[in-house]
C-alpha cells in the first residue's frame, strides 16, 4: 500500500503553497476533509473489521447455543470446501473471458469509431446502451427474451432462418442449461463491451495526431503503425479498463443470481453467490465471513495492480 | 444563415448526418468497413431494441417461435404496471438514489476541495485511501452490514440503502470532482485571493462555473450506480423499501412470466438510466475512469 501511495515528487507545482502551511491553517484545510473520510471509515472498514471477527467463529442461527470461537478453522474449510473451490474456479472463468472479449471486442469497436462514418453520433449512442440498461433487467432479458428454449430471440432467429430455407422447424436448445457458463459470459460481455469501447476511445481520440501523421508519411502500414504506435499509447487505457473491469466482474452478483441462480449444479456458481449462498441458505455465519476475507484478500492483489495503473496516469496528470 | 439553410436544405440535412463527427481531424472509415461498424452496433443494440419493442406487444405476440417484430403496438403493458403497483418501487429507487447522490455531493465537494484547491499534506494518500475501499467486494461486508441493520432494526429501511449507497459512492466522486477542480486556474484563484475576495466570493465566482459541469456528471454516475444496485437491495429490503431491481425479479417470481409484461418493467426501469447517460455521454467516460482518463 505504501509504495503504491507515494506522493508523486516532481508532481504538485510550486504555486500551490506559496508558504509552508501553519498548525492552524494546516487544520483548516483539514476540517473539510474529515466529514468524508470519518463516514467512509465508519461505513467501509468497521464492517471489514466484524467479517474478521466474524470468521473466526463457528456461528450457524439455526443452532444459536453453539456460536464459539474456532480460531482460523473456517479458513481451513475454506480452501478445502469442494463448492468454494469451485466457486473460486468459476469466477476465475467468468471474470478472464469477460474482461479479456469484452476488451478486444471494445478495441475492435474503439478503432472503428475513432474514424468518421456516417452516423457515427448515432452509432456510438447506440453502442453505449446495453451497459446503461439496469444489470438485473439485462440479465432477466437475456435469460427469458433471449436465451428462452421455446420463444427466445436466439431459438426464435434460427428457427425462421430454418423455415425461410425450406427446412421444418429450427433446432431447439436449451442454452442455459446447455452452455450455463457461456449464457452468463455473453450477456455479461455484451453489457461490459461498450464500457472498454468508451475508455479506450478516450484513450485514441487522446493519440497525438502529428505522430500518426508523420508515420504515414514514412510510409508506414496500418498494421505496423497500430502495433508500434497505437498499442503502446493505449497500453495505460487497456491496463485502465482491465482492470477496473476485472474489479466489477469480479463481483458479479446480479448475472448468477438471475439467469442461472449458480446452476446447473454449481457450474456456475461465483465467490459472490456461493459466500449469499452461505449467508442465506446455509446460515453458516463463521464460513462466509471466511470466505469474504479470502475474496477480499484476492482483491487486495488485483487491487495493488489497478492502484499502481492509476496512480501512473496520476502521476502524469499531476505533473503536467 | 437562415437563408442558406432555406435555399440548400440537401446542406443541412448533410450537417445534421455528420453531428457527432468531428470537424476535419480524423480519416474516414471505407464503406466496406463502415457496414462492419453499423452491424457491430446493430448487433449489440438488438437486444435492447427487443425489449423496447416487445414490451408494446401483447403476450401472445411476444412469446412466439420464430418471433413476430411487427405485431400491433399498444400501452397495454405499461398500464398494466402500473396497475399491478411498480410506483412504489420506483419511488423507493428515486428516493435511496436522489437522496444518496445528494449525500455524496455534500461529503465529495469539501473533500475534493481539500485535495486540490487548498491540497492538505499526503493528499494522494487520502485520494488513494478512498479509492481502495472502492475496490474491497462489497459482498464480504454483507454479513455484518446485514446483522447490524437487523440489530439496529433497520431492515427493510430506505435509509439504510442510502447510507449505504452514499458510501459506496463516496470514493468515486472524491476521484471525479477533484479532477474537475484541479482544473480551476491556479492563477486566477491566487488573484482573486490577493484582491480580497472572500472564501464563499471565490467558490461562487471562481470555482463554481468551472466545477459545474463536473458536478453534474458526478451525479450521474451516482445515480446510475444507486439506481442500478442490486445485492443490497435484495438482502436488506423486504415489502417496504425494496428497489427497482428487486420488483423485476420479485414480479417473475410472483406472477410466472409474461414476457412482453417483462420487458415492459424493464425497459421502464432502465429508462432513467438510459435517458441520463445518452444525453451525457462524454461525461461517462471520465465518469467511469474515476476522472483518470480525460
Amino acid at each position: 500500500m505504501t509504495a503504491l501511495t507515494e506522493r508523486p515528487k516532481k508532481g504538485a507545482p510550486p504555486s500551490v503553497r506559496p508558504q509552508p502551511p501553519t498548525g492552524v491553517s494546516k487544520w483548516r484545510r483539514r476540517v473539510p476533509l474529515l466529514p468524508a473520510l470519518i463516514f467512509t471509515i465508519i461505513v467501509t472498514q468497521l464492517p471489514f473489521v466484524a467479517t474478521l471477527v466474524i470468521s473466526t467463529f463457528q456461528w450457524n442461527i439455526l443452532k444459536p447455543g453453539e456460536r464459539h470461537f474456532v480460531g482460523l478453522s473456517n479458513f481451513s474449510f475454506v480452501f478445502t470446501d469442494e463448492r468454494l473451490r469451485t466457486a473460486v474456479l468459476n469466477t476465475i472463468v467468468l471474470t478472464a473471458s469477460v474482461v479479456l472479449i469484452s476488451v478486444v471486442l471494445g478495441l475492435g469497436l474503439a478503432m472503428l469509431l475513432d474514424r468518421r462514418f456516417v452516423g457515427r453520433g448515432l452509432a456510438r449512442t447506440l453502442l453505449i446502451a446495453p451497459f446503461l440498461v439496469m444489470p438485473v433487467a439485462a440479465a432477466l432479458l437475456w435469460k427469458h427474451a433471449i436465451y428462452n428454449p421455446d420463444y427466445g430471440l436466439l431459438n426464435g432467429t434460427l428457427n425462421a432462418v430454418y423455415r425461410f430455407f425450406g427446412a421444418d422447424n429450427g433446432p431447439t436448445v436449451d442454452w442455459i442449461s446447455s452452455y450455463p457458463m457461456s449464457a452468463v459470459v455473453l450477456s455479461l460481455v455484451w453489457q461490459w463491451t461498450p464500457f472498454m469501447m468508451l475508455i479506450l476511445l478516450a484513450g485514441l481520440q487522446a493519440q497525438p495526431g502529428d505522430v500518426l501523421e508523420a508515420a504515414r508519411m514514412d510510409g508506414a502500414s496500418a498494421l505496423a503503425t497500430f502495433r508500434f504506435i497505437t498499442l503502446p499509447h493505449l497500453r495505460q487505457y487497456l491496463e485502465l479498463g482491465i482492470l477496473l473491469g476485472t474489479i466489477y466482474v469480479v463481483q458479479t452478483f446480479d448475472a448468477v443470481y438471475t439467469i442461472t441462480q449458480g446452476g446447473p449444479g454449481k457450474q456456475t456458481t461465483n465467490l459472490p453467490y456461493e459466500i449469499y449462498l452461505t449467508m442465506f441458505r446455509k446460515y453458516e455465519y463463521g464460513e462466509a465471513a471466511a470466505a469474504g476475507v479470502v475474496v477480499v484478500l484476492g482483491s487486495i492483489v488485483i487491487a495493488t495492480f489497478a492502484l499502481r495503473t492509476i496512480a501512473s496516469l496520476f502521476r502524469e496528470e499531476v505533473s503536467r | 444563415m437562415t437563408h442558406a439553410a432555406l435555399a440548400a436544405p440537401g446542406a443541412r440535412f448533410k450537417k445534421l448526418l455528420r453531428r457527432g463527427d468531428d470537424p476535419g481531424g480524423a480519416p474516414r472509415l471505407s464503406p466496406l468497413w463502415t457496414f462492419v461498424a453499423w452491424l457491430a452496433t446493430l448487433a449489440f443494440f438488438a437486444p435492447v431494441a427487443w425489449m423496447v419493442l416487445t414490451s408494446f406487444h401483447q403476450e401472445a405476440d411476444a412469446a412466439t417461435n420464430p418471433p413476430t417484430p411487427f405485431a400491433p403496438v399498444s400501452f397495454d403493458q405499461y398500464e398494466l404496471l402500473f396497475s399491478r403497483d411498480i410506483t412504489p418501487f420506483l419511488l423507493n429507487s428515486a428516493m435511496a438514489s436522489v437522496i444518496s447522490t445528494l449525500l455524496v455531493l455534500a461529503l465529495a465537494v469539501p473533500t475534493a476541495y481539500a485535495l486540490s484547491i487548498k491540497p492538505v499534506e499526503k493528499w494522494t494518500d487520502v485520494m488513494f485511501f478512498f479509492l481502495s475501499t472502492k475496490f474491497l467486494p462489497a459482498i464480504a461486508a454483507l454479513l455484518p452490514v446485514y446483522l447490524i441493520v437487523k440489530d439496529a432494526g433497520m431492515l427493510d429501511n430506505v435509509w439504510t440503502l442510502i447510507v449505504l449507497y452514499t458510501a459506496m459512492n463516496l470514493p468515486i466522486a472524491v476521484w471525479m470532482m477533484r479532477s474537475f477542480l484541479a482544473e480551476v486556474p491556479k492563477e486566477i484563484l491566487e488573484a482573486a485571493e490577493v484582491d480580497g475576495a472572500g472564501l464563499l466570493t471565490v467558490l461562487w465566482r471562481v470555482v463554481a462555473p468551472v466545477a459545474m459541469p463536473g458536478l453534474a456528471a458526478t451525479s450521474l454516475i451516482c445515480f446510475i450506480f444507486s439506481w442500478n444496485e442490486f445485492m443490497f437491495a435484495v438482502n436488506l429490503t423486504a415489502t417496504q423499501a425494496s428497489t427497482a431491481p428487486v420488483f423485476l425479479v420479485g414480479f417473475i417470481t410472483n406472477e410466472g412470466l409474461f414476457l412482453a409484461r417483462l420487458c415492459a418493467a424493464a425497459t421502464l426501469v432502465s429508462l432513467p438510466v438510459l435517458i441520463a447517460g445518452f444525453a451525457a455521454q462524454d461525461k461517462l467516460v471520465r465518469g467511469l475512469s474515476l476522472g483518470a482518463v480525460k
